[in-house]
């Protein structure tokens, strides 16, 4: 099982996650949502998403999930082309309750300023705010 | 927030409790909402209903009030019998939907809405004739909905009577279930078979506890108020303040089956007998989506030329059917199956589908 809160992810305070590796001198964010926001959702039965080639901005909607109770807008982290969709998502949504950090993935982004990533929150401030929330 | 004799029960069955209509309510349990609308379809639920609202009317005069009061035919009813019912305002709005059950020729029993219960109160005492007492039960009374096509096999070894003589829409008072007086109604909200346990509150977290107990060793358990609503939304019952509201008529609702127009009065008939007669311009019609997309309550409705037609009052997966399903009030002449809408899914059109009567329909017995 993987952990509650990845250390290696930046979160926001809309609860998404992105994953930065290096691929080739281009830094990629592997965007999702986080485990607080899929037990807030419950069931996932829908995501919509960008195409390839797209390109997000950072804190503006990029797509949406709607679960069996409500629809909710999905922030980008970070700001770039989308490179690559997790189409599998599309028939099988349920990949995001199970495994939001991993077969849950949502898209991916070719990063085109690394200093955004100076606003988004690490694992220990994510989950202080999330502790905030509840209170 | 208000909280049912059940609240203890649900934090400690892990719920999640939402605001419900000023009520704190579990939205579901760590199943989560899909296994728990499988859950119902396959074996059994249960739901805690005790928000709900039980009015007693009692005396010589209580059947003439009550008929006064709903547009169903009150003198068809037998003792141990119910039935579905709306009350109406003068105009034919609907003021609650609601089930009346017959305990005896002086004696009749209203469930109503949770939302609805002090107008309710308020209307049925504003319009209450002779010789009629009036009691909302509603604090002192618990109800839990025990649903799904194993209930009653889960049910039985409980239970002081063999549930198998008890009809749809029969219930009994004389009865107890796990040792606690209750009445047993075989009547619910979910498309499925199954029954209602009306208990005193102060035993309704006993009943509770034996009854998961009961459920669980049949392959179910508690449901929260997610699965409830997909249970309703597929067998297409309509939903108060969504489906049905004082500026809809119960034959706009597709509820013509309970008004019984050439009965005796009730309020709102006249209205309706207009309605009627002029012919119902607008109707409450189901409809499923063609297209990716989930329509949910205050979207638009479009027809197949892009005017304006209505809109969503109840929306949302149907589980059962790997489907998105949905009901808005729509021109009567729309209101045909293979008629094609768009549902305007924040910002997109998505083709959806008229269909005529319930999403999911329940197998016979075999």
């Amino acid at each position: 099982m993987s952990a509650l809160y990845p250390d290696d992810l930046f979160y926001t305070k809309d609860h998404e996650w992105a994953r930065i590796e290096d691929r080739a001198g281009t830094k990629v964010a592997t965007i999702g949502v986080t485990r607080y926001a899929v037990e807030q959702l419950g069931d996932v039965t829908q995501v919509d998403l960008p195409k390839e080639g797209e390109s997000v901005k950072q804190a503006e909607v990029f797509g949406s999930v709607e679960s069996v109770k409500a629809v909710s807008d999905l922030f980008a982290p970070i700001t770039g082309k989308v490179v690559k969709v997790n189409s599998p998502l599309a028939d099988s949504p349920e990949y995001v309750n199970e495994d939001p950090y991993d077969e849950g993935w949502m898209i991916q982004v070719a990063v085109s300023n690394t200093k955004e990533l100076d606003g988004l929150l690490d694992a220990e401030a994510y989950q202080a705010f999330i502790r905030e929330q509840g209170e | 927030m208000r909280r049912t004799p059940l609240y203890e029960a649900h934090v400690r069955l892990g719920a999640r409790m939402v605001d419900f209509g000023g009520w704190s309510m579990p939205v579901s349990y760590p199943t989560g909402i899909l296994e728990e609308h499988r859950a119902t379809r396959t074996a059994v639920g249960m739901f805690d209903v005790c928000h709900m609202g039980e009015v007693h009317f009692t005396g010589a005069g209580a059947a003439a009030t009550v008929q006064r009061l709903v547009t169903n035919d009150v003198g068809r009813l037998e003792n141990g019998r119910a039935f579905y019912t709306v009350a109406c305002l003068p105009s034919g709005g609907i003021v609650d939907d609601l089930i009346v059950y017959r305990v005896d020729p002086e004696h009749y029993l209203a469930v109503v809405n949770a939302s609805n219960i002090d107008k309710d109160v308020d209307w049925f005492q504003e319009h209450r004739g002779a010789d009629c007492k009036i009691e909302d039960a509603s604090a002192r009374t618990g109800l839990i909905a025990f649903q799904g096509p194993a209930a009653q096999d889960a049910l039985q070894p409980l239970a002081s009577i063999p549930l198998d003589k008890l009809r749809s829409f029969s219930f009994a008072t004389d009865v107890t279930v796990a040792g606690l007086p209750v009445w047993i109604a075989r009547t619910g909200y979910t498309g499925e078979d199954g029954f209602e346990l009306f208990c005193d509150a102060q035993d309704a977290a006993r009943l509770w506890d034996r009854l998961v107990a009961a459920a669980g060793a049949a392959g179910g358990g508690p449901v929260g108020l997610g699965a409830r609503d997909t249970l309703r939304l597929e067998a297409r019952l309509a939903l108060y303040g969504n489906d049905l509201d004082e500026e809809t008529t119960p034959l706009e609702a597709g509820l013509g089956w309970v008004v019984k127009l050439d009965g005796d009065d009730f309020i709102g008939r006249d209205a309706l007998r207009v309605q009627q007669s002029a012919g119902i311009t607008r109707k409450l019609a189901g409809f499923v989506m063609t297209a990716r997309g989930i329509a949910r309550h205050g979207y638009a409705i479009y027809d197949a030329d892009g005017v304006p037609s209505g809109t969503v009052t109840s929306g949302g997966p149907a589980p059962t059917l790997t489907q998105n399903v949905g009901m808005g009030y729509i021109p009567a002449r729309l209101d045909v199956p293979g008629t094609k809408l768009s549902i305007d899914c924040r910002g997109k059109r998505v083709d959806a589908e008229v269909v005529r009567g319930p999403f999911y329909k329940r197998g016979k017995k075999t």
